[in-house]
């Protein structure tokens, strides 16, 4: 992690460049050819998981692109629009993010065919599932025009199962990634501003979780407390993945701590409630910003591998769950791999898209390596 | 009664590899500040110079000692009190970059201030007071309202300071090397800023590693070294009738303009030097001619008994270590203030009126 | 002539366009000559200074050239430069003892640096060794990180290893600023001494700090806002300085004895213009109390005395110099100094 309180302050102190040198239009057009090489096979899955969704745009977040004219914003947020605009990595994966984000969302809505709310039987009728289980060849079909991306054995379109899945997916992550933020960036900070014999508790709660095998706990909460909702999971993921949020918050807090204008703010009378919001937390904002992507990620990994494992929620499908069932009926010996890689790879991209972003955006934030 | 009495004020700081030992940055230091008097506490690097500065300011508790403002014990005061201590004593900074948070604009150094201390104020009416404060500092308001700090120089950045404390009631100023970041040319100016604003009444700690800064400014000088105070006095009598042999050797080894560095003592020097950095690396060779005589090697044991205790010649000992192991760590202060007298600082003694020296070994 | 620079304009890429931090500067060192390069921060000083040894990436050499003991220096490659690099010319950067590598031990690094100019670390042990020894450093500082060094001693360390192959030239930027005074005397003499040895022919330092200069250098070179303003002996500049610049800066430095009460100084109103846009003309025209309308031309640096070299219009008239009629207001680009 290289973003530190630095960046915040050598941004704000060059001037803004001139004034973006293509239009946030431009920046698009140019898009697609200046997109790198790894979008082949992702580009057709994407189109394939889109099928249902084409009223997203492709576009970088409109609220970015609407906010470019307006130049009397004050000089930082300028900037960094400037510079996030210009950067490809940053628009490619905020650009891959936003289709996903836009299927899970209106998706559903559009899905070819409803879901019964099951991973494997979306839209299948229960008595046809039956037959199709005793049927012995299954009913397993290879993607046509019908079933953009096939049919699970029990008839259920695969597509349809992903775009509810996908929501779910997201979802959890978002959760987990929220509960994470919300407890690392309070413990972060109190152990941080305080320091002595609390910081003291709080690293050594912090090192127990860490310590603390989430899987196995997992198993064992699994045990006696069946998962029925995302809720439950996003909190759990939040609750073992905080640590590390807690621990980089922890160490900017010091570092940022030491610095006069913090102690300037106590000479003028500021509580330390107030110093640690305004003073201190913006000016690890943009650090706050990625910590919360690469939590986002982590968290929906985390989740679908839970799920994937069978420790998921319950009464929802999700990318991981689409997997697990698809083990469970072989359809890797059935080479169904309709069934199997298209929530793999769907997974794959997000993490992939949020990765990416994260690149840019530390690019964007960071001046060093800005120049370069 | 002194407008701010610094009383036998020490200050320890856990060091070593697993914080188990124990430094001391500040050892029984004591003296006064008058209403209206610019003291200057001068010092180099690792004197103590800026943890004394910040205790005065409550950033920093100190181990041991207390300070008085106008009577009250400002190292206990919490809350309300603590609020109202700073409407009084104020203080500006050397790295005037890091003053600022660079997020937000510079009036907002005003503004906090007029939210915490005079929130009753309205706005045309506070207006009018920040335009004569920073009348006093001889800045144009128009050249700092709202404006980002980076769009300020170094020397506009610190009188916007000066003039935010003067904001407040503020009786005594600590400045920490507050020009030693700004270019020659300017320098001045914002020396004499302060001392017109001593002529109004002001109470100025100067603090510096710059003995001519000090010499120029202030009415009395304190000399502070390793922890202790090594001569203090009437400024024109530390300077001009210097009597610790630190003091001197300071005073050799500042560049002059006008002065050349020949016919000075090198070994007495390079002794003052060497033992503040590592005597465990002594210079040796026959060629060492100049940076190293055999003589010198006496002569800087000597020093060294004079500034550590018994038995604790330790590699470097700018800071005073003192024993301890982790789970002594939280010592019990009736426990530290028995250390702490174990090991006293060198007696002061009043050579001439007004003119103290601390014995050497 | 061991160092001849001619005409050198060095610019500086920032986010805001490009700085002209070294403008058409010209001056030469001789043999044997410590020579102080002295200015406020901003005025190209560190710039001039590293761009004879490496130009950084954000560093473009417009124009100009440097000679070495009469061997052109390839400035702008810096891949050709290589081969002069310590061996020739050597350069202590502002901050070199914060810049240590923490985790290499302070042989090894000088392993690793003398490798990469292509000499066997073996070849320079004893030596290095030996002028460790010679600077009040034990030679096992070798075995040390640079943690376990105070400040002056890893000043020392830097400046022994930099000459360690006997470079015509050494560049100091700021080798004097962060040490504490004791400190500073000693690497001050330390830097006379390496000269009487001749482990360096002759030498720039360059420092904001006058009075260091005052005690180490045989002449000072003052800077201002990208150009030369006065160049002459180090006692003349000191006593007699021509240009009104240097006058005024001395004029405001509190030295020990001076106090308000008694003398009290003054500073240089105004602040130096910036240099991605400097004003024709004289760049301290707005700051200066002798400002006339000549001073809307660019001054000539010129010899007025022997030895002593000023740019600036009202010193080669004080000469007795023909000056020549100040162009019609109308001509001379009426640009403000500063903001």
């Amino acid at each position: 992690m290289s973003a530190n309180p630095g960046p915040a302050r050598a941004a704000g102190s060059s001037t803004p460049a001139p004034v973006a040198t293509g239009s946030p239009g431009e920046e698009l057009d140019e898009l697609p050819s200046a997109a790198p090489a790894p979008q082949g096979p992702g580009e057709r899955l994407e189109k394939g998981a889109l099928a249902g969704a084409q009223a997203a745009p492709v576009a970088p977040t409109p609220t970015l692109a609407a906010g470019a004219p307006a130049v009397r914003l004050g000089r930082q947020r300028w900037e960094f629009l400037h510079y996030a605009l210009r950067n490809r990595k940053l628009v490619f994966g905020f650009s891959v993010e936003l289709v996903f984000v836009l299927a899970a969302i209106f998706g559903p809505l559009a899905a070819p065919y409803s879901s019964a709310g099951d991973s494997s039987s979306a839209g299948v009728p229960l008595k046809d599932q039956c037959a199709a289980f005793f049927c012995a060849s299954g009913m397993t079909t290879h993607p046509s025009a019908h079933h953009l991306l096939g049919m699970t054995y029990f008839g259920g379109d695969v597509l349809s199962i992903m775009l509810y899945s996908l929501r779910e997916t997201y979802l959890v992550g978002f959760l987990g990634a929220l509960f994470a933020g919300i407890i690392g960036l309070a413990l972060g900070f109190t152990a941080g501003w305080r320091g002595g014999w609390l910081d003291d508790i709080l690293q050594l709660f912090t090192n127990v979780v860490i310590t603390m095998p989430a899987l196995v706990l997992l198993i064992v909460i699994g045990a006696y407390v069946k998962i029925h909702s995302p809720l439950f999971e996003g909190i759990f993921i939040g609750a073992t993945s905080w640590p590390w949020v807690a621990r980089a918050v922890r160490a900017q807090t010091f570092t940022l701590r030491e610095r006069d204008f913090v102690d300037l703010a106590r000479l003028s009378g500021k509580g330390g409630v107030s110093i640690v919001l305004k003073d201190i937390a913006p000016n690890m904002a943009s650090y706050l910003f990625l910590v919360f992507i690469l939590l986002f990620s982590s968290s929906m990994l985390l989740s679908v591998s839970y799920d994937f494992l069978g420790l998921g929620p319950t009464n929802v499908v999700s990318l991981g769950d689409m997997m697990n069932s698809a083990m469970l009926w072989s359809a890797l010996n059935l080479k169904a791999w309709w069934w199997f890689i298209p929530p793999g790879a769907a997974m794959a991209l997000i993490v992939f898209g949020l990765l990416i972003s994260n690149i840019g955006l530390d690019e964007v934030f960071n001046p060093k390596l800005r120049e370069s | 009664m002194s407008m701010l009495e610094i009383d036998k004020v020490s200050k320890l700081y856990k060091s070593g590899t697993f914080g188990g030992g124990l430094k001391a940055a500040l050892r029984q230091v004591s003296f006064n500040i008058e209403r209206g008097e610019v003291v200057s506490l001068i010092g180099e690097s690792g004197s103590g110079k800026s943890t004394l500065g910040k205790i005065i300011l409550r950033l920093v508790p100190p181990s041991a000692g207390c300070v008085r403002f106008e009577g009250a014990d400002i190292t206990q005061m919490k809350g309300r009190a603590l609020h109202e201590y700073y409407r009084y004593v104020q203080g500006v900074f050397q790295d005037p970059f890091s003053s600022y948070n660079p997020l937000y604009k510079v009036d907002r150094v005003f503004d906090m201030v007029h939210q915490e201390f005079f929130p009753h104020l309205s706005g045309d009416e506070w207006a009018a007071r920040v335009g004569s404060a920073l009348e006093a500092v001889t800045l144009n308001p128009g050249d700092v309202f709202n404006k980002f700090p980076h769009q300020l120089s170094g020397g506009q950045q610190q009188r916007v300071l000066v003039a935010r404390a003067l904001l407040l009631d503020v009786k005594l100023l600590i400045a920490d090397e507050i020009i030693s970041m700004l270019d020659a040319s300017t320098r001045v100016d914002v020396l004499n800023m302060l001392v017109g604003l001593k002529k109004r009444g002001l109470g100025i700690l100067f603090i510096t590693h710059d003995l001519s800064l000090g010499n120029y400014i202030s009415d009395r000088t304190v000399i502070l070294r390793n922890g202790t105070i090594a001569e203090m006095g009437l400024t024109p009598l530390v300077f001009g009738n210097p009597r610790h042999s630190y003091t001197v050797s300071l005073l050799k080894a500042v560049p002059q303009l006008h002065k050349k560095w020949e016919d000075i003592d090198i070994d007495e020097l390079l002794a003052a030097e060497l033992d503040r950095e590592a005597p465990a690396l002594a210079p040796r060779g026959p060629e060492s001619r100049r940076y190293s005589k055999s003589s010198l090697a006496p002569a800087r044991q000597a020093r060294a008994k004079d500034i550590l205790p018994q038995g604790e010649q330790g590699p470097r000992p700018s800071l005073m270590d003192l024993p301890g192991a982790p789970w002594q760590r939280k010592m019990s202060s009736p426990r530290l203030a028995k250390l702490l007298l174990s090991q006293p600082p060198p007696e002061l003694v009043e050579v001439e009126e007004g003119h103290f020296v601390a014995v050497e070994g | 002539m061991s160092l001849k620079v001619d005409n050198l304009r060095i610019t500086y890429r920032t986010l805001r366009g490009d700085v002209k931090a070294v403008d058409g500067v010209s001056f030469s060192v001789s043999d044997g000559e410590i020579m102080g390069l002295a200015g406020e921060s901003g005025c190209g000083k560190s710039t001039l200074g590293n761009s004879l040894v490496f130009l950084e990436g954000r560093m473009r050499h417009l124009g100009g050239r440097a000679e070495l003991d009469g061997r052109e220096l390839p400035i702008a490659d810096t891949r050709a430069m290589n081969e002069y690099r310590m061996r020739q010319v050597s350069l202590i950067p502002q901050y070199a003892m914060s810049a240590l590598n923490p985790t290499r031990k302070f042989g090894k690094m000088a392993a690793e640096l003398l490798k990469s100019r292509g000499v066997r670390f073996a070849t320079v042990e004893e030596e290095l060794r030996r002028r460790l020894g010679l600077v009040g450093l034990a030679d096992n500082v070798l075995n040390l990180y640079p943690f376990e060094l105070s400040g002056g001693m890893r000043q020392r360390a830097t400046m022994v290893l930099s000459t360690i192959l006997n470079p015509s030239l050494l560049i100091a930027d700021e080798v004097t600023s962060a040490l504490d005074v004791s400190t500073q005397r000693a690497v001050g003499e330390m830097l006379m001494e390496f000269r009487e040895r001749g482990f360096v022919k002759s030498m720039i330092v360059i420092t904001h700090d006058m009075s260091i200069l005052a005690q180490i250098a045989d002449s000072i070179l003052v800077m201002y806002a990208g150009k030369l303003a006065e160049k002459a002996g180090s006692d003349t500049v000191v006593n007699n300085p021509l240009h009104p610049y240097t006058q005024l800066l001395l004029a405001s430095l509190p030295e020990v004895g001076v106090r308000y009460d008694t003398s009290a100084l003054v500073g240089i109103p105004g602040r130096p213009p910036s240099l991605l846009h400097p004003p024709a003309g004289c760049r301290f025209r707005a700051r200066c109390p002798f400002a006339f309308e000549k001073c809307t031309e660019d001054p000539p640096f010129m010899e007025l005395q022997p030895g002593h070299q000023v740019a600036c219009w009202k010193a080669m008239k004080d000469a007795g110099l023909d000056i020549g009629p100040a162009v019609p207001p109308a001509a001379a680009v009426g640009e403000e100094a500063s903001r």
